[in-house]
């Protein structure tokens, strides 16, 4: 860590493990909502709703062990958030961008490690970690399967999803090397079936960005903050 | 997008020893996402244990003009009901 990054970021969190999944599940929430009354058809707005709202109900658990789970997700700017980088990245290849594909590409890569991550929780972990991990399984079991499940679609649909579905997966993988560490070879068991099954090319590993897990983000997260927190700090304490 | 899905049909038993009851319709492009999506939409509150999706075009239903010669021939039928029998005692839920 640069003696930069180390002046701004907070102090150390007693579990910064917990607070990265945290992290890491309340971008994805975000990130998910972004698709509410703009999914391709009505029963995949309400699929991506749910898996939003559990991102979100999982968000909640982590980061209150973490420390008051409003101040956390409300009060921090970008360099205090320890989420990976691939949870903070437009759901497209560029900013504004909303493309299915790449929504699908990115939650197989995502749901994959997340399911990793919870079962070692639940493995592993003391209380209220295992707790939270046992719970939170479940719903990475399901998340990853309807990301395989319009993977293989796409991917073995008309000639232009499977391009844009590939595209997706090119463009993201990079941002696979940071959301693994640690876990990557139970991961690419999991993952390179599925690209199998849907006749995807597995991208090959050149580069690495990171940096996240250190607060060190791309500027996309600044917007997805910017208007995350635009209420809270507008009217702090505000409740419904 | 939905007009290349079709329609899908879906009953969901609430809870073991209860029969499946329709619940709604959705659009999905096959069986194995009808099954996803009822998931989401019919079961989002604890309301099944258990879902059907069938296609709603290989549902053959009765038309509302055969009402008349469906169903009123019925009505007048007492005999068809159980109700000269006296109940044993201590017989429930007849």
């Amino acid at each position: 860590m640069s003696e930069l990054a180390e002046r701004v970021a907070p102090a150390a969190p007693a579990a910064p493990e917990l607070l990265a999944l945290g992290d890491d599940a309340l971008i994805a929430a975000q990130r998910l909502a972004e698709w509410v009354s703009r999914a391709p058809t009505l029963e995949e707005d309400v699929a991506l709703a749910n898996i939003a709202l559990d991102q979100l109900g999982a968000a909640r658990l982590l980061l209150a062990t973490a420390g008051d789970e409003d101040e956390l997700a409300y009060l921090r700017d970008d360099h205090g958030f320890r989420n990976c980088l691939l949870v903070e990245l437009p759901p497209g290849p560029a900013r504004g961008d909303l493309d299915f594909g790449w929504t699908m590409a990115w939650l197989l890569m995502l749901s994959a490690a997340q399911l990793l991550r919870y079962t070692d929780l639940a493995a592993d972990g003391d209380e209220p970690a295992a707790g939270i991990g046992a719970k939170a399984v479940k719903e990475s079991t399901y998340h990853l399967d309807h990301a395989r499940q319009w993977t293989v679609r796409l991917g073995g649909g008309t000639e232009q999803s499977r391009r844009r579905v590939q595209e997706a997966l090119d463009g993201l993988w990079p941002y696979s090397h940071e959301l693994t560490e640690g876990i990557r070879d139970r991961w690419l068991a999991l993952v390179e079936p599925v690209l199998a099954e849907a006749g995807l090319t597995r991208p090959a590993d050149r580069w690495r960005p990171d940096g996240g897990r250190a607060g060190r983000h791309t500027e996309h997260l600044s917007y997805l903050l910017a208007e995350m927190q635009s209420l809270h700090r507008a009217h702090p304490g505000a409740q419904w | 997008m939905s007009d290349s899905e079709p329609l899908w049909e879906v009953f969901v038993r609430p809870r073991r020893g209860l029969a499946h009851t329709h619940a709604g319709s959705l659009h999905a492009p096959d069986a194995g996402m009808a099954l996803r999506h009822a998931r989401d939409l019919y079961t989002r509150r604890q309301e099944g244990v258990s879902i059907w999706v069938v296609p709603a075009a290989e549902i053959t239903a009765s038309s509302p003009d055969e009402k008349d010669s469906f169903f009123d021939p019925a009505a007048d039928k007492i005999y068809r009901h159980p109700t000269f029998y006296e109940l044993p005692e201590g017989v429930e839920h007849l």
